[in-house]
């Protein structure tokens, strides 16, 4: 059997309902929520600050700290119990790695910048929403940016291609599933997250990248629009 | 004595803060949102002035303790997270979220808010957990009272998940909501020089001398009391804190109700 029609009734290359607003968390220096189908992600940029322990300092560059974080209840089922578990540790050094090549941390010597993501509710996606959202409250921060990133998960469910991945086709057991969380920068078009679980072959894969890379734009698109909104339409 | 503490004394004592609003004043606006995570069995979101915390409870089935084989559980945690200010940082729990967490905990615990024994399903052997946890989004002070609404409020919100043979099914959630016999609502008031205020933003409870959590239940009964600060309280500091808190309770109480 294949996977011809999606169990929610989207195309192959359509992604779940987009919110984003930037500037949601007023302590921060820059903040974002981005919201995709049921996964909500905040983030929140502090810095560039001074960073300690001093041993941890570089002369030469500043550092880009990123932290994810599922909130206790934003998980599908039990409870998620606090702290970092070795998943979240790898999604926080991944986001940190997808987002490094926005920023010119030569800039900031012997400081930080930190980024803490957290997620009161997901439903598949959590890592590229929590980049998304980074990748805003980045640009809300005033830093200097050299692009900006994007975030999905493209991939396979039997022999259909798809973008944005919700429960049920990471879940979907009656055929092959390849799961592709990717990020690709606006400008450049480079990839700077690249996971796979599953199993796919080349082609496939290419072309599932392809299809990611128009489904970013549309998701630029949103970014975007909703940093204008913050500082071309205040107060107007 | 620190300067800010200086102009804040000077205008307590015309009667205004230093945002100039009255000394008993709550911020605007205070507000509570319902259902705001669909994951969790029951979430509120409080928002205080430029405090925002979201509450959710998720319910789970476990064993009673053995001294309660016919009651159920809560558990309330608290993450301080650094999103939430430039103050918190990763890691463990802090002894300011542990503290937040018990305070909120007690508020619910002692006025049995909670009705434990219609959480048992089988005595001796399961009976619900109810685990509420707490994640400010912005701390601009005052997280007892926001964080101690938000969680009742979460309370309140939550329905229980369909249970099949195979354990819970989170993905249905059923119309049937917690038993409650009581709602406790928390009010701080703080004493700074000879003052007394009520919600203060992250700034003013820095200076502030003392301060005093005060749970009150319906009948206007206190059922949890936790003093901070590093300055003494008199009986009449008390007293007057008391009626304060539990004017302020009614306040809080209505917006508990209205809230969407």
């Amino acid at each position: 059997m294949s996977y011809k029609q999606r169990h929610d009734g989207r195309k192959p290359d359509e992604l779940r309902k987009i919110e984003a607003k930037v500037g949601v968390i007023k302590n921060a220096d820059g903040s974002a929520f981005f919201k995709i189908g049921n996964t909500e992600a905040y983030a929140a940029v502090y810095g560039p600050r001074d960073l300690f322990p001093k041993f941890l300092q570089s002369p030469a560059r500043g550092i880009l700290r990123c932290n994810y974080n599922m909130m206790p209840f934003s998980g599908s089922g039990e409870r998620v119990r606090p702290g970092q578990n070795r998943r979240a540790k790898e999604i926080s050094m991944v986001t940190e790695k997808a987002l490094m090549p926005l920023l010119d941390l030569d800039e900031y010597p012997r400081s930080v910048v930190d980024v803490f993501i957290e997620l009161p509710q997901t439903e598949a996606g959590s890592r590229c929403a929590g980049i998304c959202a980074a990748a805003m409250a980045l640009a809300d921060a005033g830093l200097t940016m050299k692009d900006m990133v994007s975030a999905v998960s493209v991939g396979r469910v039997d022999d259909a291609i798809i973008v944005d991945l919700d429960y049920f086709e990471e879940a979907y057991e009656d055929g092959p599933v390849a799961d592709i969380p990717i990020a690709v920068m606006n400008r450049s078009k480079e990839l700077t997250l690249l996971q796979m679980d599953g199993q796919i072959p080349k082609e496939m894969l290419i072309k599932a990248i392809e299809m990611g890379k128009a489904a970013c734009d549309k998701i630029y698109a949103v970014q975007k629009k909703a940093l204008q909104e913050k500082y071309f339409d205040e107060g107007a | 004595m620190e300067q800010i503490k200086l102009y804040l004394l000077n205008a307590l004592n015309k009667g205004r803060r230093l945002d100039g609003r009255n000394t008993l004043d709550y911020r605007d606006p205070v507000k509570v949102e319902y259902g705001v995570t669909k994951t969790a069995e029951g979430s509120a979101k409080v928002t205080i002035g430029d405090t925002v915390v979201i509450a959710g409870v998720k319910l789970e089935i476990g064993k009673p303790y053995p001294d309660t084989p016919n009651q159920g559980s809560i558990m309330v945690g608290a993450e301080l997270v650094p999103l939430a200010s430039p103050e918190f940082e990763q890691g463990p729990p802090s002894i300011d979220a542990v503290e937040l967490a018990r305070v909120v905990d007690r508020g619910i615990r002692e006025s049995k808010a909670i009705d434990f024994e219609a959480l048992c399903i089988e005595k001796g052997e399961k009976a619900w957990v109810v685990i509420i946890d707490l994640v400010p989004l912005n701390d601009d002070g005052n997280l007892f009272d926001a964080s101690a609404l938000a969680a009742m409020a979460a309370v309140k919100n939550t329905r229980f998940p369909a249970v099949t043979e195979d354990g819970i099914d989170y993905k249905s959630k059923t119309d049937e909501g917690l038993k409650l016999n009581e709602c406790p609502i928390s009010v701080t008031v703080h004493k700074v020089g000879e003052y007394f205020i009520v919600d203060p933003t992250r700034e003013e409870a820095r200076i502030c001398d003392a301060r005093l959590t005060i749970a009150i239940m319906e009948s206007g009964e206190l059922c949890a009391l936790q003093k901070g600060g590093e300055k003494p309280l008199s009986q009449g500091d008390v007293s007057r804190m008391i009626d304060i808190a539990i004017d302020k309770a009614s306040m809080l109480r209505g917006v508990l109700e209205n809230g969407n």
